[in-house]
């Protein structure tokens, strides 16, 4: 009995040994890269096509979140990092080498509501929705509000405020927006991936908000716009700088980042952006990687990947939602991944 | 003896001659819990070297879960000392959370865990060691052992599927029944006032309650079965019940074990992230009433910390894992010397 | 009188027995309702597709899951059991209690904080996310639980079995380990589900651990995908489908360890809740 048990685990252990060591055998480069939760569907879509046309790469992306994602990079735990915020100066010299950083994809954002009886169409100013997320307007029948909408009867309903309770680029840039149109707000609380919310309950992820305003009657919460265009949410159209009042889309989402011809991760913002067809809360998410490795040809291949992923890439952004890139800021990335030494990339 | 006769009579006695009889049964029949033996027994035994590989065996295994624990905490001790050093002790007073000025303050987390991990714990230490009686001793074999397997089951859910369902069919039961209901007949109460909105505070406390209920049944079932057959038919050939037969003799008896059980459902109510953070409303405010959005120290952290970049933030992320830390040394503590004190001791 | 209490008593044990059989229910309900039309072989053996194409599964992530829990429970449950035979046999006084108030302790630490202990501890110096880390983590969750209900069980067989087996001449160490462990096992057998039960459901200490995958991996050294992990990413998306394959990853977490649940049972007989006072030498 002894022999046999020992044969046993003897034969378990060999196994245990083997299979992993063979699955490795003739296995394509694996490149990994980690970040923001809301590139990940895109990314998704990018890689797998990426690997089916270049079958010695694979890409595993995972999103543990934009701080996430730049703590990584870091550590050098992956090979490139994503989020929502480019890195800034310290997490940069943290790094201790050269870091390319390039914009891959356009974000914007919606204003969902929840008002019984009333469906699409309300209409909000950037200065209002300020004040609602300042708690200063707290009636849905408020005389402001109900002015900028004369033909819907608004309910006599407290406002239910909603806001993310994880730190997301969504809040950054929804933040950085309300800090544009309000001093009052970049004064008191200013801009963030989290921030100290004067009012309102916080969901988890864009399913949390948006799962909070679809069953609280009276809440408002703003979500990424992937998340409207797929669930069934009515949300407000925002006036823009220019006096329109413009439904959140890819067409007036790519109007809001062709008024900056310019993108660097230094200035990178494009909230409240003047165009005409210009959504006012839109916002970048970039890549970050290493100029130099230790590895060149793993190195290489990372920035092959990326110069794929803002070209031909760009493709697979549009079948997903998400916002191809505008041709200026298309350059300038390949500008940046092709020419180490042009003013793009940031040492 | 004419105790022995009164004993003997009948099967129907009134409450206070059974009473009087447990006791006497109880002294006659009830063994001590377990007794750890002598553990320097005669190596005399030609086996006795074997013996000596066992114990190290069982030695190296509780001297590497130590030492887990303690890099465990120089771990959460280390990385928090940014923190600790910034604020000091003021941050268990201060409720200021703000990422963007980098002022941070635990006290609305601590007062958020610490209200719905109790309200959890009290709902399910009662149901759980009620059910797992059930289960133990007063169900039919045919239907509790589908029955026990069954809650088992509630054990292996993710928490984002609690967290999920939480959302969206708990809360809306909460927002339009149960607490108006409460607040309509328990409204004088402080912990029901106030605002509705279905996540909150007591929705947190229930959900909690929901995931940490399988292990007090499980566990708690498994220690009264474990309660010898010969105690509970000395105290029913005295007269008594099956009711109070387990009231006053596998009840006490598996004392230690339900305990246990308790502790570990504190456990893991005090460190639940994910399903919590989806009912509890994440507002860092500190309000009596139960119906108020919360924030617990454990949403707070898994909130917050993949997004967290400068090191001041994610080093007072860190000090509130060890708060947490902390407060689960605390209660515990307090719990094992109300063991002590209140009750007689039943472990060594 | 006391008939009454009784009665009241009786039935306040059933109605909770109940009311917890109905909750779970209610939410096993809810699991299937959403996640059902997700199921199909093709899900459960194909690997993960993007949003937009059609097709696609978890079968990467049952396979990581199998791999992460399993050594996390080869690790935790020889450790657990025998400081759970520490705690009754060989520690006494403060030593013994200390150990028991750390167990305890160690339950109330959040899994993000030990995912983040696992990542100091091994990707850091290793320079890269793995399976190994996420078993760790795992393991140290499993702990308290096999130490709490193991030194429960141990201490719920009867005393008189170990005098008579030492009477008998066996040596404490076998005494142990072939007549009390094997009484024990009902109970024991329990804290290794609920242990197993409760890991596979976590997803907090995978994100700096286990990292995640979208690829077949059966190497240990690298980052792999976990079946909760793909719960929870798909369940915070947008996207419909995904959420469907969220719930369908989820029903299938609960087949898998209802799976083990029966197979441990079945394996490590006696049955469930029965009293347990196994005749000397079984």
């Amino acid at each position: 009995m002894c022999v046999r048990s020992y044969a046993r685990v003897a034969l378990l252990a060999v196994l245990s040994v083997i299979i992993p060591i063979a699955s490795q055998v003739g296995a394509a480069t694996q490149l990994t890269g980690a970040g923001s939760t809301f590139d990940y569907p895109f990314f998704s879509r990018a890689f797998y096509d990426y690997s089916q046309q270049n079958n010695d790469v694979t890409v595993n992306y995972q999103s543990i979140g934009s701080g996430g994602g730049i703590q990584q990079f870091i550590a050098k735990t992956v090979d490139f990092g994503a989020s929502d915020v480019p890195a800034d100066e310290n997490e940069l010299k943290q790094a201790g080498q050269p870091v390319l950083q390039i914009p891959v994809t356009l974000g914007s954002e919606a204003i969902g509501y929840n008002l019984p009886g009333i469906g699409k169409g309300l209409r909000l100013t950037r200065e209002s929705i300020a004040a609602i997320y300042l708690g200063k307007i707290t009636q849905w029948n408020d005389a402001e509000l109900q002015k900028l909408n004369p033909d819907l009867k608004l309910p006599a309903l407290p406002i239910v405020v909603v806001h993310r309770s994880d730190g997301s680029g969504t809040t950054y840039i929804f933040t950085d927006f309300l800090s544009a149109v309000s001093p009052e707000w970049k004064e008191k609380v200013g801009i963030g991936k989290s921030v100290q919310w004067p009012v309102g309950i916080g969901g988890k992820g864009n399913e949390g908000v948006a799962g909070q305003v679809r069953q609280t009657p009276g809440a408002i919460g703003y979500v990424e716009l992937a998340y409207v265009l797929q669930n069934d949410m009515p949300y407000a159209q925002v006036r823009n700088r220019a006096g329109r009042y413009l439904y959140p889309s890819l067409a007036t989402t790519r109007a809001a980042a062709a008024t900056k011809p310019n993108v660097s991760s230094t200035d990178f913002s494009i909230v409240d952006a003047p165009g005409a067809n210009a959504y006012p809360i839109a916002g970048y998410s970039w890549v970050m990687l290493y100029e130099t490795s230790s590895d060149p040809k793993r190195a290489a291949l990372v920035k092959a990947v990326m110069t794929w992923l803002v070209t031909k890439g760009q493709a697979d952004a549009a079948a997903v939602d998400y916002v191809p890139l505008p041709d200026n800021v298309q350059r300038q990335a390949l500008k940046i991944l092709g020419d180490t030494k042009s003013e793009g990339a940031v040492q | 003896m004419a105790k022995s006769e009164e004993l003997r009579s009948g099967s129907d006695l009134g409450c206070a001659r059974v009473s009087k009889g447990a006791e006497t049964a109880r002294a006659i029949v009830t063994t001590a819990p377990v007794q750890p033996p002598p553990s320097r027994l005669p190596a005399t035994r030609p086996a006795a070297h074997r013996g000596r590989g066992f114990a190290a065996c069982v030695y190296s295994a509780t001297a590497i879960f130590l030492a887990l624990v303690l890099a465990l905490f120089v771990e959460l001790s280390w990385k928090s000392r940014l923190a600790i050093e910034t604020f000091g002790l003021s941050f268990l007073w201060t409720s200021a959370w703000n990422p963007v000025t980098n002022q941070f303050g635990a006290l609305t987390f601590i007062y958020g865990t610490v209200v719905s991990s109790s309200i959890a714990i009290v709902l399910a230490a009662v149901v759980g060691i009620l059910a797992g009686a059930f289960l133990a001793e007063f169900g039919p074999a045919w239907f509790t052992t589908p029955l026990s397997f069954l809650i088992e089951l509630l054990a292996a859910i993710p928490s984002v599927v609690y967290g999920l369902w939480g959302l969206f069919v708990l809360a809306p039961v909460m927002r339009d029944y149960l607490e108006p209901w409460l607040q309509k007949y328990l409204g004088f109460l402080p912990f029901f006032t106030g605002a509705i909105y279905g996540i909150g505070m007591l929705t947190a406390g229930v959900v909690l309650a929901i995931m940490i209920v399988p292990t007090v049944t499980a566990i708690s079932r498994d220690v009264m079965a474990a309660i010898p057959q010969s105690q509970r038919e000395a105290i029913w050939a005295l007269g008594a019940s099956r009711w109070q037969g387990f009231w006053m003799v596998v009840l006490p008896g598996a004392r230690a074990g339900v305990f246990g059980a308790c502790a570990l459902a504190l456990g893991r109510a005090l460190g639940e992230t994910i399903a919590t953070t989806m009912v509890i409303g994440n507002r860092p405010a500190i309000s009596v009433s139960w119906f108020a959005p919360a924030y617990s120290l454990s949403s707070v952290i898994a909130n917050e910390f993949t997004e967290a970049t400068s090191q001041l933030y994610l080093s007072a992320l860190i000090e509130l894992g060890l708060l947490l830390f902390v407060i689960s040394v605390i209660v515990n503590g307090l719990a094992r010397l109300l063991l002590w004190t209140v009750f007689r001791p039943a472990e060594d | 009188m006391h008939r009454l209490r009784s009665a009241c008593g009786i039935f306040a044990t059933a109605f909770c027995a109940a009311g917890v059989a109905i909750v779970l229910l209610v939410i096993l309900g809810y699991v299937v309702r959403e996640g059902i039309g997700a199921l199909s072989l093709a899900f459960a053996t194909q690997l993960p597709r993007p949003v937009g194409i059609p097709g696609g599964g978890v079968g990467n992530g049952i396979v990581g899951s199998a791999i992460i829990v399993g050594l996390a429970a080869v690790a935790a449950i020889p450790i657990g059991a025998l400081t759970g035979v520490f705690l009754t046999y060989f520690g006494h006084g403060p030593l013994a209690a200390t150990v028991r108030f750390l167990s305890d302790v160690l339950a109330g630490i959040p899994s993000i904080a030990i995912g983040l202990f696992a990542y100091t501890l091994l990707v850091a110096p290793m320079g890269h996310f793995s399976a190994w880390s996420a078993s760790f983590a795992f393991a140290i969750l499993m702990l308290p639980v096999i130490i709490t209900t193991t030194e429960s069980a141990i201490k719920g067989v009867a005393r008189e079995l170990y005098e008579s087996a030492i009477a008998l001449g066996i040596p404490p160490h076998r005494a142990i380990v072939h007549v009390i462990l094997p009484s024990a096992r009902a109970g024991i057998t329990t804290g290794m589900v609920l242990a197993i039960a409760r890991v596979t459901g976590e997803t907090a200490p995978l994100l700096f651990t286990a990292f995640g995958s979208q690829f077949w991996e059966f190497n240990p050294n690298n980052p792999m995908a976990e079946l909760s992990l793909q719960v929870f990413t798909y369940a915070i998306s947008p996207y419909r489908s995904w959420h469907q394959q969220a719930w369908g990853g989820a029903l299938i977490l609960i087949f898998v360890v209802v799976f083990m649940n029966l197979a441990a049972r079945v394996l490590l007989r006696p049955g469930i809740g029965r009293r347990v006072r196994a005749p000397l030498g079984s």
